[in-house]
């Protein structure tokens, strides 16, 4: 069984479980996700199955990965991790990827993504930071007060949390849960957010930290 | 959108009426205690209706014992047993808020015809 999928976040909405509770989910399209290559102990080190999402043109592709591609008799992809699982030689370079044969509902698992990039964004923002006072007259509304002592040591640590660029960066969410999956129309739904924007792509993973 | 379209299509309930701000309804909610099942009924008068589709919630106002009382509702949630409209009001505004300020007489709605 393997593992993890690729997928498109769609959107989110909401739907009902059985017993009438709201449960906000995102709906994420797993279609073209496939088999590329597989990963053997003997050969690379490790046991693993690289799996690819979305398929581009031959051309947009370096001759060097069209010749990757031609191995696994897949089109050429956008998109290649490897993931984990077992008996993964029932799987054949080449063979669509199904969320269905993936993750059923109540699986749990991780999902990683590319967060929406915010820009260069102040410490409030980017690091919670409470900031001053608003009013009587403290001309210290947004701004991050100290950032080190003086002469000693004559320099601001280095990590010191300060304003900068916030955002577009691999974020991944643990344990959400697998409130359905559509096999038809190949879509997951997964509990809660998920990050990066609508058309992102994500990585869907079994749970490290939660498994049934 | 379109996916997304489907799957909140395929959660909508078909048997719900056509409900107005002004309305008075019925709704019977089901309750779970422990694992015993019973029927909750609450009566008052639709004073909000917002979102469409499966989002659709409204509110319910209700005066128990002098104290006004507001539930708010998802129109499509499977907790609904059934909504029944006792009678459809004749009101001028979407969101019926100033009821909240009216007391006794005051706080009727004329009904439609």
């Amino acid at each position: 069984m393997i593992e993890g999928i690729f997928g498109k976040k769609i959107g989110m909405t909401h739907v009902y479980s059985g017993d009438g509770a709201v449960v906000p989910v995102t709906v994420v399209a797993t279609g073209s996700c496939c088999v590329v290559q597989r990963k053997t102990k003997s050969s690379d080190g490790y046991d693993a199955m690289q799996i690819g999402f979305l398929v581009k043109k031959d051309g947009r592709a370096t001759l060097a990965m069209q010749g990757h591609f031609k191995k696994a008799a897949t089109p050429c992809l956008y998109h290649l991790c490897e993931v984990k699982g077992t008996e993964l030689d029932s799987y054949k370079p080449g063979a669509p990827l199904k969320c269905s044969d993936v993750f059923k509902q109540g699986d749990f698992v991780d999902v990683t993504g590319r967060s929406k990039g915010k820009g260069f964004q102040g410490s409030m923002k980017r690091h919670h930071f409470s900031g001053g006072a608003e009013s009587h007259g403290s001309m210290h509304n947004r701004a991050p007060g100290s950032i080190g002592s003086s002469s000693d040591p004559s320099r601001v640590y280095k990590g010191m949390r300060m304003a900068g660029h916030m955002g577009d960066e691999r974020v991944t969410v643990q344990n959400l849960k697998v409130v359905g999956v559509r096999a038809e129309d190949d879509l997951i739904l997964i509990n809660g957010a998920v990050p990066g924007p609508i058309n992102g792509i994500v990585i869907i993973k079994r749970s490290v930290k939660r498994r049934k | 959108m379109g996916a997304l379209h489907e799957i909140e299509k395929s959660f909508l309930r078909t048997d719900v009426p056509a409900l107005r701000p002004g309305d008075t309804v019925l709704v019977k909610v089901k309750i779970k205690e422990g694992d015993k099942e019973r029927t909750q009924p609450f009566e008052g008068v639709v004073i909000k209706l917002r979102g469409s589709g499966v989002h659709c919630m409204f509110t319910v106002r209700k005066v128990s014992y002098g104290v006004g009382v507001e539930r708010i509702f998802p129109l499509h949630s499977p907790a609904i047993e059934s909504i029944k409209v006792l009678s459809k009001g004749r009101v001028r505004r979407a969101k019926l808020y100033y009821l909240r300020n009216l007391k006794g007489k005051a706080a009727r709605i004329e009904s439609e015809k």
